[in-house]
C-alpha cells in the first residue's frame, strides 16, 4: 500500500493531456485568459485566504519534520521546531547532522542497510513487471488469438483483488517451496501484484497507437516481435516511464508485501521505520531523521518526473 | 552460492539484483526468439510467447491464492474443521468486529469526500493564478510519501506532552491548543475522534491526487461554455455550481472511487500510529493481525473476502456512472 492512489478505473471523459496543448493555447490568449480569470473569481480576499490556509496545512507538517530532523535531541525533547525561528534571530539555534549518523549507522538501527535493501527490491520490481506487462498489453491489443477478450476482462477484473486476499496462501506455497523470505519472493509477488494494472494502463496507451502504422508494418514482413521493439516500443516511451515512476514509488512506499514476505533482514526502509515508530515511538531524534531517510529518494524521483507521472495519472484516471 | 538465496553485504545484494535481471531478460529473450524463428507460426503461439508469462504469473499469484483463501475463510482458526459461514457470522455480529467494520466504513466515506471537497476546492481557488504551478506542488508532494511517513510526520503533529508547569508541547496542535488558552490532548487515544485524527493523515495524501485529476478536468471544460453561462448572467458560486461541478462529475466519480478503494485497502496509517488501539482498528489492519499475531487463517481469510466484498459495491457505482456518462455523450 502506498501513499499514491491507483489509476485505472476506466471513465468515459474528455482525454486529457495537461501539458502539451495547454501551454499552446496559453500563449495564443493569456491576456484574454487572465481577464476571464480576475472576471470570473469567486469572491477574491476569502478565496485566496482559503487557497493559503490549505497550503500552509499541507506544508507546515512536513516542515516540522523536517526541521526537527537537524536539531539537537536535547533541543527536539525540550521545545517545538517552532522555536528554532525565534532561535535564529538570538542566534541561539543549533542544527547537527547526528540524528542522521545516529539513524544511518547506529548500533541498533542501521537504517543504510534497509536502504540498501529498498533499492534491491525495488528496481527490479519495477524492470520485470512493466516488462511483462508491455508483452502482454501487446498480445491483447494486436495479436489476434482465440479467447483473447476473456482473457483480458479476466485480468481487467483482477485489478479490484485487494492484495489481502493473495497474502497468506502465496506466502504458505512459498514457505513450503523454502524459498520464503528471500529477495526473490519479494520481486515475484510485487511483480504479480503490479500486472492487472499494469496490463490493462499499457494496453490503453498500446490502443491509442494508429492500426495503419502496424499495419504498415505487417505489410513489410515484420513479426510481430520486431513491429514490438521497432515501431511500439519507442512510441511509448513516455507511457513506460510514467508508468515506471508510479511503480517506483508503490514499490518503495510499499509496507504490506516487505512486511509480510520479506525475511528482517531483507526488509525494506518503510518496514523497518514503522517498526521504530512502534517501538521508539518517543525517540523523535530517530523517528524524524529515519522518515526523511525514508522519503528523499521518492520525493526526488517524484519531483523531477513530476511531469511523466501526471500524465500517467491522468491517462488512468480520466481516459476511457 | 549461498548468496543467491541468502545475500550478507551490500554487494552481494546488488550482485543478486544484477543476476535477477539478467536473468529474467535472457528467460524473455529466448521466448521471444522462439517464437519470432519460424516464418509459418500460428499466431496462438506467438501469443503465447508474450502473454504466457504475465498469465502464469497471475494465475499463480493472485487467482490460485485468492480461491485458496475463499476456501479457507469457511474453515476454523488452523483449518481443520469446516464451520461453514460461522466465519463471516463472527465478522458481522462479534461487538468487536462491528466496530472495526463501523471505523471502517467512517474511513471510506470520509477519506474521498474530503479529499475531493478540498482539492476540488483548491484545483478551483488557485486556477489560472500567478503562483498555480507552485500552490499545486505542495499540495502534490506529499503523495511521494509513503504512508508509513506521513504517519509520522502526522503523529509528531499530535505529539502530547503533559500539562505541567515548565513542560514544553512539542507537537504542533497541542501547542496551538496551549497558545488559545486550551489543555493540551492525547489525540490519537481520546474515542471516537481519534480515528478522525487518522483520517486527517489520508486526506492530506490523497487531496493532491483528487485536485490533480480535478484540475485537470476544470481545465478540459470548453471556454465557450464558461462564455456562454457569463453572459447569461452566471458569476462566482453560480458559475462553480452549475457549470464546472456538472461538466467534471466523470472526473469526480473516478476521484472518490479510487480514493474510496485505496482507502479500504489501505492498513500503514492504523498501523503506524496506533497498531489498531484505542478503537481506530479497520479491516484490513484487522486481517493482519488476525493472519499474522492471533494466528486465525479462517478469520483472517474471511476478513479478506470482506475486503473484497466491500470493494464490489465502489466498482459498481463506477462503472453505472460510466455507463450513464457514455450514454449522455
Amino acid at each position: 500500500m502506498t501513499s499514491t492512489p491507483t489509476p485505472g478505473q476506466a471513465v468515459a471523459g474528455s482525454a486529457l493531456d495537461e501539458d502539451v496543448p495547454q501551454t499552446q493555447v496559453r500563449k495564443l490568449s493569456r491576456l484574454e485568459r487572465r481577464a476571464i480569470a480576475t472576471k470570473g473569481r469567486l469572491s477574491s480576499p476569502w478565496a485566496s485566504f482559503i487557497a493559503i490556509v490549505i497550503a500552509i496545512l499541507w506544508t507546515i507538517p512536513s516542515l516540522g519534520l523536517l526541521i526537527t530532523s537537524f536539531r539537537p535531541q536535547e533541543d527536539i525533547r525540550r521545545t517545538g521546531w517552532w522555536t528554532v525561528f525565534g532561535d535564529l534571530f538570538g542566534g541561539s539555534a543549533q542544527f547537527t547532522m547526528d540524528n542522521y549518523n545516529e539513524a544511518l549507522y547506529g548500533n541498533s538501527n542501521d537504517l543504510s542497510t534497509y536502504f540498501v535493501n529498498s533499492f534491491v527490491i525495488t528496481i527490479p520490481a519495477v524492470l520485470i513487471p512493466i516488462t511483462l506487462s508491455l508483452l502482454a498489453a501487446y498480445a491483447f491489443a494486436w495479436i489476434k488469438f482465440p479467447g483473447r477478450n476473456f482473457l483480458f476482462i479476466a485480468v481487467f477484473s483482477l485489478q479490484v483483488v485487494p492484495l489481502q486476499i493473495a497474502l497468506v496462501p502465496l506466502l504458505s506455497d512459498y514457505v513450503d517451496r523454502g524459498v520464503n523470505g528471500s529477495f526473490w519472493t519479494v520481486w515475484l509477488s510485487h511483480s504479480i501484484f503490479a500486472l492487472p494494472l499494469a496490463i490493462f494502463l499499457l494496453h490503453n496507451f498500446m490502443k491509442d497507437i494508429p492500426a495503419s502504422l502496424v499495419e504498415a508494418a505487417r505489410v513489410d514482413g515484420a513479426g510481430h516481435v520486431k513491429i514490438f521493439f521497432r515501431v511500439l516500443f519507442p512510441l511509448l516511451i513516455p507511457a513506460i516511464a510514467s508508468f515506471a515512476i508510479f511503480q517506483f514509488l508503490w514499490v518503495w512506499n510499499d509496507l504490506l508485501v516487505g512486511l509480510t514476505f520479506a525475511d528482517p533482514a531483507y526488509q525494506p526502509l518503510t518496514v523497518k521505520i514503522a517498526e521504530l515508530a512502534g517501538t521508539r515511538g518517543g525517540d523523535w531524534y530517530l523517528l524524524t531523521a529515519g522518515a526523511f531517510i525514508a522519503m528523499i529518494v521518492p520525493l526526488i524521483v517524484f519531483i523531477a518526473l513530476q511531469r511523466f507521472f501526471v500524465r500517467g495519472m491522468l491517462a488512468g484516471a480520466v481516459k476511457g | 552460492m549461498t548468496w543467491l538465496l541468502e545475500p550478507d553485504t551490500t554487494t552481494q545484494k546488488f550482485m543478486l539484483m544484477v543476476v535477477a535481471v539478467v536473468l529474467f531478460a535472457a528467460v524473455m529473450g529466448l521466448i521471444l526468439f522462439l517464437v519470432d524463428r519460424p516464418k509459418r507460426i500460428p499466431s496462438w503461439v506467438v501469443a503465447l510467447g508474450f502473454v504466457g508469462v504475465p498469465l502464469l504469473f497471475l494465475a499463480y499469484g493472485l487467482l490460485r491464492p485468492g480461491l485458496i483463501t475463499l476456501w479457507q475463510s469457511f474453515f476454523n482458526r488452523n483449518g481443520t474443521e469446516f464451520i461453514g459461514f460461522d466465519n463471516y457470522v463472527r465478522a458481522f455480529t462479534e461487538g468487536q468486529f462491528q466496530h472495526v467494520l463501523v471505523v471502517t466504513a467512517a474511513w471510506v466515506i470520509l477519506a474521498p469526500l474530503l479529499s475531493a471537497v478540498i482539492g476540488l476546492a483548491y484545483a478551483v481557488l488557485v486556477d489560472r493564478t500567478r503562483f498555480e504551478k507552485l500552490a499545486k506542488a505542495l499540495v502534490f508532494v506529499p503523495m511521494a510519501i509513503s504512508m508509513v511517513g506521513a504517519s509520522i510526520i502526522w503523529k509528531f503533529v499530535y505529539e502530547f506532552r503533559p500539562d505541567q508547569p515548565g513542560i514544553n508541547q512539542i507537537g504542533l496542535l497541542n501547542q496551538v491548543l496551549v497558545w488559545v488558552g486550551l489543555p493540551p490532548q492525547q489525540f490519537l487515544i481520546g474515542q471516537p475522534w481519534n480515528t478522525w485524527f487518522l483520517i486527517v493523515v489520508m486526506i492530506w495524501i490523497q487531496t493532491g491526487f483528487a485536485m490533480t485529476v480535478l484540475s485537470a478536468a476544470i481545465k478540459a471544460i470548453p471556454d465557450d461554455i464558461v462564455e456562454a453561462a457569463r453572459l447569461d448572467g452566471l458569476h462566482g458560486m453560480g458559475m462553480f455550481r452549475y457549470i464546472t461541478v456538472p461538466s467534471i462529475r466523470p472526473a469526480l466519480v473516478v476521484v472518490l472511487t479510487t480514493i474510496a478503494m485505496g482507502t479500504l485497502k489501505a492498513f500503514d496509517i492504523v498501523r503506524t500510529m496506533t497498531g489498531g488501539q484505542f478503537g481506530t482498528q479497520v479491516v484490513a489492519n484487522e486481517f493482519y493481525t488476525q493472519a499474522f499475531r492471533q494466528g486465525n487463517q479462517g478469520l483472517a481469510a474471511a476478513l479478506a473476502v470482506v475486503l473484497f466484498i466491500l470493494v464490489i459495491p465502489i466498482i459498481a457505482y463506477n462503472v453505472r456512472q460510466m455507463r450513464k456518462s457514455e450514454e449522455i455523450r
